[in-house]
């Protein structure tokens, strides 16, 4: 059985008590909610996408510790990036959570720069049940870059 | 006999199980009962002898499978104290229960701009269908509130009533443990000439029940939470109501005659019974009623009683103000269901680390988000008590909530 250190790191503990880019943004801001109907947690993701590029983010919402810091690392992470940047990120994202693929048109995954603090999530693939709670925010995230186009 | 759950729980297989070389705190039993040797073996008994189709065949495997079955019926209404055994439906769970009352009662009785009044506490099992039969013919909802401590707060229920064609309310909350006044609703129910519609679910199990002593129209439970098997539940109704009501499902079973211009159904309760129905299961739920039946359906609510009683001090003892239990404190108005918010930590995490130590609690919603608006989370950590725990289950899950103190206490 794999133990708590392998999920509540330390990194990610820092990250849940000091969520980073919390908040609103106004309209234009793009919002989208997400729901995990089995525990209840809720996420807002508010984008500012300019010229292709995510040029602010914020998160709202309330969750678990892993959901929480996940979402707090990902707006750190997509911070300025392009909109084809941050798809590749999530792809990548979800190939560490080990979920398979959907789109076998999709490009092949660039993974040439380092997933930073993102790496310290990888041991929640050890806990099957949390691994919905990992990537509630970026679901949501993907469905606020679709509402932007 | 001595009510010991030390005993009953050497009748629970899963319950001698180890994880990691430590033994198994299950603290669900809200969500679902373990089920004892008494019951694994009836059913595995019977699909080695007597499993055969029932209502059907006329050899005599048949007629067994069906004496069996018939047999879980009449279990049934002794367990319930219901007047007919006819009144005694089979479903496939509580849910499909209620939602055969909704459908089929609600169908043909009410009309857009009809009252149906429902508490704060219900499950979404008695919230949900009523807003798609809203949605479908615009009926009303009305809620009763909750007090501070997460009783019903009757002070408008007259008013809430007046008007009002269905009060269908749970006995017993699956989230805060409150047991409700169920006579003196059910009475309220009547005299303002609405019918009473009760969700047994968290009650049946865990308390004496008497449906001609409330006086109830309808009461819906499962077989899962009272230590039997899932895949079969329980409605029971009065006949007359039953008889007046259209069928919910239909298919084989059900119907007396069929033509190429129609239909005509069979008497009660075979009407409501489309299909073949879960018939190992009746067996396994048979098993079970006689299982809690012999232990006392008084004495289980004496041992849940106290067991909610030392488990709040003891977490309250422990924990002081770093603890919120949710629900009465009273033990003579509450189960052994608890919900709490442990300091800020999330229930999710709350529940992860409780896993460490193989003590089993469910964190989330609990199917009753209304219910968590009110109380201002989006979910909660529950442990619930039943025959097999005893006091060192609850010494286990306190020891246990120390390390998500030392994980997240900041």
């Amino acid at each position: 059985m794999p133990g708590l250190e392998d999920l509540y790191r330390e990194i990610i503990l820092d990250h849940y008590r000091t969520p980073r880019n919390r908040g609103e943004l106004a309209p234009p801001a793009v919002r989208a909610e997400g729901h995990n109907p089995l525990c209840g947690d809720e996420i807002q993701v508010y984008l500012d996408v300019k010229d292709g590029v995510v040029s602010d983010i914020k998160i709202g919402g309330q969750g678990c510790s892993i959901s929480q810091s996940s979402a707090s690392m990902m707006s750190a992470a997509v911070k300025g990036k392009s909109v084809d940047e941050i798809r590749n990120l999530v792809r990548r994202f979800k190939h560490m959570m080990s979920i398979e693929e959907e789109d076998e048109t999709a490009p092949p995954l660039d993974e040439s720069k380092p997933l930073g603090d993102l790496e310290a999530l990888r041991g929640v693939v050890k806990f099957p049940v949390r691994i919905k709670c990992a990537t509630l925010a970026w679901n949501t995230l993907l469905d606020g870059l679709s509402q932007s186009n | 006999m001595t009510f010991d759950p030390a005993v009953i729980k050497k009748d629970f297989p899963l319950l001698e199980r180890e994880i990691n070389g430590k033994p198994v705190v299950y603290l669900d039993s809200a969500n679902t009962s373990q089920k004892p040797r008494q019951v694994i073996d009836a059913m595995s008994r019977f699909m080695e002898t007597s499993y055969a189709p029932i209502n059907r065949s006329a050899y005599q495997l048949a007629a067994e499978s069906t004496d069996a079955f018939e047999g879980a019926r009449a279990a049934v209404r002794r367990f319930i104290n219901a007047p007919r055994v006819n009144e005694v439906v089979f479903t496939k769970n509580a849910t499909e229960a209620l939602n055969l009352v909704a459908h089929s009662w609600g169908g043909a009785n009410l009309r857009a701009g009809d009252a149906v009044v429902l508490t704060h506490m219900e499950h979404h099992a008695n919230i949900v269908p009523w807003h798609m039969l809203a949605a479908e013919r615009g009926i009303e909802l009305r809620w009763v509130p909750l007090t501070a401590d997460g009783q019903l707060d009757l002070t408008n229920l007259p008013k809430l009533l007046d008007g009002a064609k269905v009060l269908s309310f749970t006995a017993m909350s699956n989230v805060l443990g409150t047991l409700t006044p169920v006579k003196q609703l059910v009475d309220a129910a009547h005299a303002a000439g609405a019918i009473a519609i009760v969700d047994g679910c968290q009650y049946v199990p865990h308390n004496p029940t008497d449906v001609q002593a409330w006086g109830a129209d309808f009461l819906a439970f499962s077989s899962h939470k009272l230590c039997g098997p899932s895949g079969i539940g329980v409605l029971w109704g009065r006949e007359s109501l039953l008889d007046a009501m259209p069928p919910f499902l239909g298919g084989g079973n059900m119907i007396a005659d069929v033509r190429l211009d129609g239909f005509s159904c069979a008497e009660l309760p075979a009407k409501f019974e489309a299909g073949t129905p879960p018939i190992t299961e009746a067996i396994g739920m048979h098993a079970a009623i006689g299982y809690l039946s012999a232990l006392g359906m008084g004495n289980i609510r004496a041992h849940e009683a106290d067991i909610a009683a030392y488990a709040i001090n003891t977490l309250k003892a422990r924990y002081g103000d770093d603890i919120t239990i949710h629900g009465p404190t009273d033990p003579a108005v509450r189960g052994a269901t608890l919900s709490f918010q442990f300091k800020n930590v999330h229930p999710h995490d709350v529940s992860q680390v409780l896993d460490q130590a193989n003590v089993c609690v469910r964190a989330g919603h609990h199917c009753a988000k209304p219910l968590m608006k009110l109380l201002g989370s989006n979910a909660t950590a529950r442990a619930s008590f039943y025959i097999y725990n005893s006091t060192a289950d609850a010494d286990a899950l306190a020891d246990a909530l120390a390390n998500a103190g030392d994980l997240f206490g900041f």
